[in-house]
Protein backbone atom coordinates (compact mmCIF):
# COMPACT_ATOMS: atom_id res chain seq x y z
CA UNK A 1 0.00 0.00 0.00
CA UNK A 2 1.31 3.55 -0.70
CA UNK A 3 -0.07 6.73 -1.19
CA UNK A 4 1.21 9.49 -3.80
CA UNK A 5 1.68 12.73 -2.54
CA UNK A 6 -0.64 13.87 -5.40
CA UNK A 7 -3.52 11.54 -3.93
CA UNK A 8 -3.51 13.29 -0.68
CA UNK A 9 -4.21 16.68 0.61
CA UNK A 10 -4.40 18.71 4.35
CA UNK A 11 -7.69 18.13 5.69
CA UNK A 12 -8.41 14.23 3.75
CA UNK A 13 -10.35 12.16 6.35
CA UNK A 14 -10.93 9.11 6.81
CA UNK A 15 -13.21 6.96 9.68
CA UNK A 16 -13.73 3.32 9.90
CA UNK A 17 -15.51 1.22 13.05
CA UNK A 18 -12.61 -0.40 15.10
CA UNK A 19 -15.06 -2.66 17.29
CA UNK A 20 -18.48 -2.60 17.21
CA UNK A 21 -18.93 -4.43 20.93
CA UNK A 22 -15.04 -5.24 21.64
CA UNK A 23 -15.34 -8.81 23.55
CA UNK A 24 -13.32 -10.18 26.56
CA UNK A 25 -12.16 -13.08 24.28
CA UNK A 26 -10.38 -10.16 21.99
CA UNK A 27 -8.54 -9.00 24.93
CA UNK A 28 -7.21 -12.50 25.79
CA UNK A 29 -6.04 -12.58 22.41
CA UNK A 30 -4.23 -9.26 23.13
CA UNK A 31 -2.58 -10.14 25.69
CA UNK A 32 -1.28 -13.80 24.54
CA UNK A 33 -0.23 -12.33 21.53
CA UNK A 34 1.92 -9.36 23.40
CA UNK A 35 2.83 -11.04 26.29
CA UNK A 36 0.77 -8.33 28.53
CA UNK A 37 -1.24 -10.96 31.02
CA UNK A 38 -2.08 -8.44 33.94
CA UNK A 39 -5.03 -9.62 35.12
CA UNK A 40 -6.54 -6.99 35.09
CA UNK A 41 -7.37 -7.47 31.36
CA UNK A 42 -8.45 -11.05 31.45
CA UNK A 43 -9.07 -12.39 35.11
CA UNK A 44 -12.68 -10.83 36.30
CA UNK A 45 -12.59 -12.19 39.79
CA UNK A 46 -9.37 -10.76 40.97
CA UNK A 47 -10.17 -7.79 38.72
CA UNK A 48 -13.97 -7.10 40.65
CA UNK A 49 -12.59 -8.44 43.81
CA UNK A 50 -9.16 -7.78 44.58
CA UNK A 51 -8.29 -4.42 41.99
CA UNK A 52 -11.64 -2.84 42.67
CA UNK A 53 -12.74 -2.32 39.14
CA UNK A 54 -16.10 -2.77 37.19
CA UNK A 55 -14.74 -5.25 35.11
CA UNK A 56 -12.15 -6.45 33.42
CA UNK A 57 -10.60 -3.22 30.29
CA UNK A 58 -8.54 -3.40 27.10
CA UNK A 59 -5.30 -3.09 26.91
CA UNK A 60 -4.70 0.95 26.12
CA UNK A 61 -2.02 -0.98 23.37
CA UNK A 62 -5.34 -3.15 22.21
CA UNK A 63 -6.69 0.29 21.36
CA UNK A 64 -3.85 1.95 20.08
CA UNK A 65 -2.91 -0.94 17.95
CA UNK A 66 -6.13 -1.97 16.73
CA UNK A 67 -6.67 2.31 15.90
CA UNK A 68 -3.46 2.34 13.88
CA UNK A 69 -4.91 -0.12 11.60
CA UNK A 70 -6.86 3.05 9.75
CA UNK A 71 -3.23 4.62 9.38
CA UNK A 72 -1.87 1.33 7.79
CA UNK A 73 -4.81 0.68 5.43
CA UNK A 74 -4.69 3.88 4.14
CA UNK A 75 -0.72 4.62 4.16
CA UNK A 76 1.14 0.75 4.35
CA UNK A 77 2.35 -0.33 7.23
CA UNK A 78 5.60 -0.20 5.68
CA UNK A 79 5.01 3.33 5.55
CA UNK A 80 4.66 4.24 9.11
CA UNK A 81 7.55 6.22 10.76
CA UNK A 82 6.16 7.51 13.85
CA UNK A 83 2.90 6.56 15.65
CA UNK A 84 2.29 8.15 19.52
CA UNK A 85 -0.90 8.40 21.42
CA UNK A 86 -2.23 9.31 24.75
CA UNK A 87 -4.15 6.99 26.37
CA UNK A 88 -7.22 9.16 27.30
CA UNK A 89 -10.49 6.73 28.90
CA UNK A 90 -10.43 3.13 29.96
CA UNK A 91 -11.81 0.75 27.35
CA UNK A 92 -14.22 -1.73 28.57
CA UNK A 93 -15.72 -4.93 26.87
CA UNK A 94 -18.79 -3.90 25.18
CA UNK A 95 -17.57 -0.83 23.93
CA UNK A 96 -18.09 -0.02 20.33
CA UNK A 97 -14.93 2.27 18.99
CA UNK A 98 -14.04 4.75 16.16
CA UNK A 99 -11.39 5.86 14.60
CA UNK A 100 -10.82 8.88 12.91
CA UNK A 101 -7.17 9.90 10.84
CA UNK A 102 -7.01 13.25 9.08
CA UNK A 103 -4.12 14.70 7.17
CA UNK A 104 -2.84 18.03 9.26
CA UNK A 105 0.34 18.41 7.14
CA UNK A 106 2.95 17.32 4.07
CA UNK A 107 6.21 18.55 4.04
CA UNK A 108 9.47 17.95 2.43
CA UNK A 109 12.10 16.36 4.74
CA UNK A 110 15.77 14.65 3.49
CA UNK A 111 14.28 14.19 0.04
CA UNK A 112 11.08 12.46 0.93
CA UNK A 113 7.73 13.56 1.13
CA UNK A 114 5.85 13.28 4.48
CA UNK A 115 2.22 13.44 5.69
CA UNK A 116 1.45 14.77 8.99
CA UNK A 117 -1.85 12.91 10.57
CA UNK A 118 -3.74 13.17 13.68
CA UNK A 119 -5.79 10.31 15.21
CA UNK A 120 -8.89 10.17 17.48
CA UNK A 121 -10.75 7.07 18.37
CA UNK A 122 -14.23 7.83 20.35
CA UNK A 123 -15.92 5.23 22.24
CA UNK A 124 -20.01 4.93 21.59
CA UNK A 125 -20.76 8.14 24.03
CA UNK A 126 -18.49 9.92 21.94
CA UNK A 127 -16.06 10.30 24.60
CA UNK A 128 -12.21 9.98 23.59
CA UNK A 129 -10.29 7.14 24.34
CA UNK A 130 -6.90 7.84 22.20
CA UNK A 131 -5.74 10.33 20.98
CA UNK A 132 -2.42 11.29 18.79
CA UNK A 133 -0.36 11.70 16.11
CA UNK A 134 1.19 9.78 13.28
CA UNK A 135 4.33 10.51 10.61
CA UNK A 136 3.88 8.51 7.41
CA UNK A 137 5.92 8.53 3.96
CA UNK A 138 4.26 9.16 0.74
CA UNK A 139 5.41 7.89 -2.39
CA UNK B 1 13.88 -3.86 30.85
CA UNK B 2 16.68 -4.82 28.61
CA UNK B 3 15.94 -7.94 25.96
CA UNK B 4 18.52 -9.63 24.19
CA UNK B 5 17.42 -11.47 21.19
CA UNK B 6 13.39 -10.16 20.30
CA UNK B 7 12.89 -12.50 17.10
CA UNK B 8 10.77 -10.65 14.70
CA UNK B 9 8.85 -13.78 13.33
CA UNK B 10 5.85 -14.41 10.47
CA UNK B 11 3.66 -16.20 12.81
CA UNK B 12 4.17 -13.84 15.73
CA UNK B 13 3.03 -11.24 13.51
CA UNK B 14 0.07 -12.89 12.27
CA UNK B 15 -1.04 -13.72 15.89
CA UNK B 16 -0.51 -9.91 16.96
CA UNK B 17 -2.72 -8.76 13.58
CA UNK B 18 -5.35 -11.25 14.70
CA UNK B 19 -5.02 -9.65 18.27
CA UNK B 20 -5.26 -5.91 17.16
CA UNK B 21 -8.43 -7.36 15.03
CA UNK B 22 -6.47 -6.53 11.44
CA UNK B 23 -6.96 -8.86 9.02
CA UNK B 24 -4.76 -7.63 6.34
CA UNK B 25 -2.80 -10.07 4.43
CA UNK B 26 0.53 -7.32 4.24
CA UNK B 27 0.54 -9.05 8.18
CA UNK B 28 0.21 -12.79 7.43
CA UNK B 29 0.65 -14.13 3.75
CA UNK B 30 4.17 -13.26 1.81
CA UNK B 31 2.31 -14.20 -1.67
CA UNK B 32 -0.90 -11.36 -1.23
CA UNK B 33 -0.87 -8.44 -3.46
CA UNK B 34 -0.76 -6.43 0.05
CA UNK B 35 2.60 -8.30 0.86
CA UNK B 36 4.51 -7.51 -2.33
CA UNK B 37 3.57 -4.02 -2.61
CA UNK B 38 5.17 -4.03 0.76
CA UNK B 39 8.12 -5.29 -0.05
CA UNK B 40 6.93 -8.44 1.96
CA UNK B 41 5.34 -8.84 5.25
CA UNK B 42 5.69 -6.11 7.55
CA UNK B 43 4.37 -6.06 11.54
CA UNK B 44 1.97 -3.59 12.78
CA UNK B 45 3.49 -0.15 13.79
CA UNK B 46 2.84 -1.19 17.78
CA UNK B 47 4.61 -4.81 17.43
CA UNK B 48 7.36 -3.70 19.41
CA UNK B 49 5.21 -4.45 22.22
CA UNK B 50 5.19 -7.75 22.22
CA UNK B 51 8.95 -7.90 23.31
CA UNK B 52 7.71 -8.67 26.79
CA UNK B 53 7.08 -13.01 25.37
CA UNK B 54 11.18 -12.26 25.29
CA UNK B 55 11.89 -10.04 28.26
CA UNK B 56 13.19 -13.03 31.58
CA UNK B 57 11.97 -10.24 33.51
CA UNK B 58 8.44 -9.57 32.36
CA UNK B 59 6.51 -9.17 35.77
CA UNK B 60 2.84 -9.91 33.67
CA UNK B 61 3.55 -13.25 32.67
CA UNK B 62 3.24 -16.47 34.69
CA UNK B 63 5.87 -18.18 35.42
CA UNK B 64 6.05 -22.14 36.30
CA UNK B 65 6.18 -22.88 40.01
CA UNK B 66 5.85 -18.62 41.06
CA UNK B 67 3.21 -17.12 42.96
CA UNK B 68 0.68 -15.35 40.54
CA UNK B 69 -1.65 -12.23 41.34
CA UNK B 70 -4.20 -13.34 39.48
CA UNK B 71 -6.94 -15.39 40.82
CA UNK B 72 -7.03 -19.67 41.52
CA UNK B 73 -8.65 -21.00 43.98
CA UNK B 74 -8.42 -17.44 45.84
CA UNK B 75 -8.93 -14.12 43.90
CA UNK B 76 -5.71 -13.63 44.42
CA UNK B 77 -2.36 -14.75 45.04
CA UNK B 78 -0.04 -12.30 46.16
CA UNK B 79 -0.48 -8.04 46.65
CA UNK B 80 1.85 -6.31 44.32
CA UNK B 81 2.55 -2.61 44.82
CA UNK B 82 3.30 -1.61 41.18
CA UNK B 83 -0.11 -2.62 39.96
CA UNK B 84 -0.90 0.96 40.48
CA UNK B 85 0.73 2.44 37.43
CA UNK B 86 -1.04 2.96 34.05
CA UNK B 87 0.00 3.63 30.30
CA UNK B 88 -0.13 7.08 29.91
CA UNK B 89 1.32 7.51 26.50
CA UNK B 90 2.73 5.15 23.87
CA UNK B 91 4.51 6.31 20.71
CA UNK B 92 7.34 4.45 18.17
CA UNK B 93 9.26 6.20 16.14
CA UNK B 94 10.66 4.12 13.40
CA UNK B 95 13.84 4.51 11.32
CA UNK B 96 12.62 1.15 8.78
CA UNK B 97 9.97 -1.47 8.73
CA UNK B 98 9.97 -3.80 11.23
CA UNK B 99 10.24 -7.30 9.23
CA UNK B 100 10.59 -10.95 10.17
CA UNK B 101 13.63 -12.55 9.93
CA UNK B 102 15.04 -9.52 11.88
CA UNK B 103 16.55 -10.37 15.47
CA UNK B 104 16.37 -6.92 18.07
CA UNK B 105 17.99 -6.30 20.93
CA UNK B 106 16.28 -3.29 23.16
CA UNK B 107 18.10 -0.97 25.40
CA UNK B 108 16.40 0.79 27.84
CA UNK B 109 17.08 4.36 28.98
CA UNK B 110 15.00 6.63 31.61
CA UNK B 111 13.44 9.86 30.30
CA UNK B 112 11.94 12.46 32.07
CA UNK B 113 9.89 12.49 34.94
CA UNK B 114 7.38 15.33 35.73
CA UNK B 115 4.25 15.72 37.84
CA UNK B 116 0.74 17.57 37.17
CA UNK B 117 -1.78 18.02 39.68
CA UNK B 118 -4.80 15.75 39.27
CA UNK B 119 -8.37 16.87 38.73
CA UNK B 120 -9.06 15.28 42.75
CA UNK B 121 -6.35 17.58 43.90
CA UNK B 122 -3.21 14.80 44.20
CA UNK B 123 -0.17 15.01 42.24
CA UNK B 124 0.33 12.26 39.28
CA UNK B 125 3.58 11.69 39.11
CA UNK B 126 4.50 10.56 34.87
CA UNK B 127 7.62 8.44 34.37
CA UNK B 128 9.70 8.12 30.77
CA UNK B 129 11.26 5.19 29.65
CA UNK B 130 12.49 5.15 25.76
CA UNK B 131 13.62 1.69 24.59
CA UNK B 132 15.82 1.57 21.27
CA UNK B 133 15.33 -1.84 19.65
CA UNK B 134 18.81 -2.46 17.00
CA UNK B 135 18.02 -5.27 14.58
CA UNK B 136 21.40 -7.85 14.58
CA UNK B 137 23.17 -5.52 12.03
CA UNK B 138 23.64 -2.95 14.79
CA UNK B 139 21.23 -0.85 13.12
CA UNK B 140 18.56 1.29 15.22
CA UNK B 141 15.04 -0.03 13.77
CA UNK B 142 12.66 1.78 16.17
CA UNK B 143 12.83 3.74 19.26
CA UNK B 144 9.87 2.97 21.84
CA UNK B 145 8.41 5.46 24.21
CA UNK B 146 6.41 4.86 27.43
CA UNK B 147 4.90 6.95 29.93
CA UNK B 148 3.53 5.44 33.04
CA UNK B 149 1.77 7.77 35.44
CA UNK B 150 1.58 6.35 39.17
CA UNK B 151 -1.73 8.93 41.29
CA UNK B 152 0.23 9.83 44.58
CA UNK B 153 -2.26 10.13 47.94
CA UNK B 154 -4.74 12.44 47.65
CA UNK B 155 -4.21 15.34 50.58
CA UNK B 156 -6.76 15.29 53.06
CA UNK B 157 -8.73 17.49 53.32
CA UNK B 158 -8.72 20.68 55.83
CA UNK B 159 -5.09 19.50 57.21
Amino acid sequence: MTVSVHDVKIGDTKTDVIWKDLTRTQIVMYAGASGDYNPLHSDERYTVEVAGYPSVFSHGMLSMGASGRVVTDWFGAENVRYYGVRFVNQVWPGDALTATVSVTGIREEAGESLADLSIETVNQDGAPVVTGTAVVVLR
Amino acid sequence: MAVEKFPIEATHIMMFARAIGDENPVFSDPESPEALAAGGIVAPPTFPMAYMQFDDENPLRPKANEPWFGSGKEASGEVRESNGALHAEQSFTYVKPLRPGMILSGTQREGEVWTKASKRGGTLVFTETLTDFHDQDGELVVTARMVGVVPEVVPTKGV
